[in-house]
């Protein structure tokens, strides 16, 4: 299994378009957000806001990543191959999972290490912020295992790239404050993770770790929700393999 | 013992009869090809006689191990080389060989050791380094077929192995194939008449999922009354025999 992780790893970071979108993209928005807090004050985009909901953003391209690879093996013989080979189901679903795992940590760190010189305090707050991304990665990263089991790699540049991406951002108040929408909107949100991953982390940087367990429950259940249907759906297209 | 021993395998998808009560024998270290027009069944038969799916009815013996009960066992004996060329590409040649060291469990030594092996056998060296998607289809199908060998099966499924591959680049590879003769127990199928003919010991042709004859080159071009195979492979399949 580790060596298909391993494979894994090398074939995300060896793509440059998943450097650019993965790791620069998140950090020219905290950038240009900062900068357009510095001439128009709005307290959404103060950094203490601003980055933690980056993070969480930044993650929906670990969906996009994850998806992405597995679609390409699905279109290619390679899958094939390897069911061939001794490998067993658990071995192909940590094989695609864990890998991710320490580039979404690692787009984290470099978030929260850019918003340093930008004004953002450091305390050991941040720290535990970057090992609580690690619940809320496992959410996204099932969400690419999902959609790579049921669509083709082109599919999934529409569906993640574009589709989840903005649905994400949207729904989990890093951009505007639901409470200015309300009504449907702002209720759906928050049936969704997303605004819950934001206001996690948001509560772990401010050091409000009261507010952590009712945000981290809807955090867990849909990754346990999600993870489960990526399992199911990964299993299936194997079988149809 | 044979290395295959095929009782009444028969594939359904739906109301399709892909593969109908096929029972054969394979003798070990035999290159044994399978032929047929798209949609005789020979692919369905090999993915079911390499556990990629179950058969409808009947089964398969792998080296004694049934592909119903024991698909562990049989994946361990057997690699598979699909019809395109089943590599990763962002991986360079040498770390392609070692993915599949890595998931049959090989140490680091001889890990290395059969990297070292399989590229001077397959004249990998020149390209070791190189991004296996940017290499020529050529290179990218050795490769692929050193990536199958290199977990040492007892049988191996070679799919389509020439596929789009030019002339030099196929001759090539028939000389590999043929120096693993009576090694490996090997499983072809081709669209290629010569092909089938140049390299196999043994021959079946299939259609509509049946088997229609099975028998050495000579022995089918004999049974269809022609000196040329493929006009006794089309004889065959049209059911026009001596």
């Amino acid at each position: 299994m580790l060596t298909f992780a391993s494979r894994n790893t090398k074939e995300i970071l060896r793509d440059p378009l998943n450097l650019c979108f993965g790791l620069g993209f998140p950090l020219v928005l905290i950038l240009l957000l900062s900068a357009i807090q510095a001439s128009i004050p709005v307290s959404l985009f103060e950094i203490q806001h601003l980055t933690p909901g980056i993070t969480v953003f930044g993650l929906s391209f670990m969906t996009l990543f994850s998806a992405t690879i597995i679609a390409k093996d699905r279109g290619s013989s390679l899958l094939q191959r390897l069911y061939t080979t001794p490998l067993a189901p658990l071995d192909f679903i940590l094989g695609y999972t864990l890998p991710i795992v320490p580039i979404a940590v690692a787009q984290s760190v470099i978030c929260y290490v850019v918003a340093i010189p930008l004004g953002l305090d450091v305390t050991v707050n941040m720290l535990y912020a970057v090992v609580s991304i690690v619940p809320v990665s496992i959410l996204f990263i099932a969400l690419g295992l999902l959609f790579g089991s049921v669509l083709n790699d082109k599919q999934v540049g529409g569906i993640c790239g574009a589709l989840l991406t903005n649905l994400s951002a949207w729904l989990s108040g890093i951009w505007f404050d639901l409470e200015l929408v309300g009504g449907v909107f702002q209720k759906i949100a928050h049936m969704l993770p997303f605004v819950h991953a934001v206001e996690m982390e948001r509560a772990i940087l401010a050091g409000n770790f009261s507010a952590v367990p009712s945000h981290l429950v809807w955090v867990l259940a849909w990754g346990a929700v999600t993870l489960t249907a990526a399992v199911v759906l990964f299993l299936r297209q194997m079988r149809r393999q | 013992m044979n290395a295959i021993q095929i009782e009444g395998l028969t594939k359904r998808y739906g109301d399709v009869l892909a593969v109908d009560n096929l029972s054969l024998d394979i003798e070990q270290g035999e290159l044994f090809s399978l032929l047929g027009v798209n949609g005789a069944g020979k692919t369905t038969t090999i993915k079911m006689l390499s556990c990629l799916t179950k058969p409808t009815d009947g089964d398969a013996y792998l080296l004694g191990k049934s592909i119903v009960k024991e698909p562990a066992a049989v994946k361990s004996l057997i690699a598979v080389s699909p019809q395109e060329s089943a590599i990763a590409t962002g991986l360079s040649v040498r770390e392609n060989l070692a993915l599949m060291c890595g998931v049959h469990g090989f140490g680091r030594s001889k890990q290395e050791a059969k990297i070292k092996e399989m590229s001077e056998l397959w004249g990998l060296d020149e390209v070791i380094d190189r991004r296996a998607g940017k290499l020529s289809g050529g290179w990218q199908r050795r490769l692929s077929i050193a990536m199958a060998l290199i977990s040492e099966p007892e049988i191996l499924f070679l799919d389509e192995p020439t596929l789009g591959l030019d002339v030099l680049a196929r001759s090539d590879l028939w000389d590999m194939i043929r120096a693993l003769k009576g090694r490996v127990t090997i499983i072809l199928t081709t669209h290629y008449m010569e092909e089938a003919e140049a390299l196999s010991d043994r021959i079946a042709i299939m259609k509509d999922g049946k088997l229609l004859i099975c028998d050495t080159a000579d022995g089918i071009k004999k049974t269809a009354g022609v000196n040329r195979f493929e006009e006794a492979f089309v004889r065959i399949v049209r059911g026009v025999t001596a």
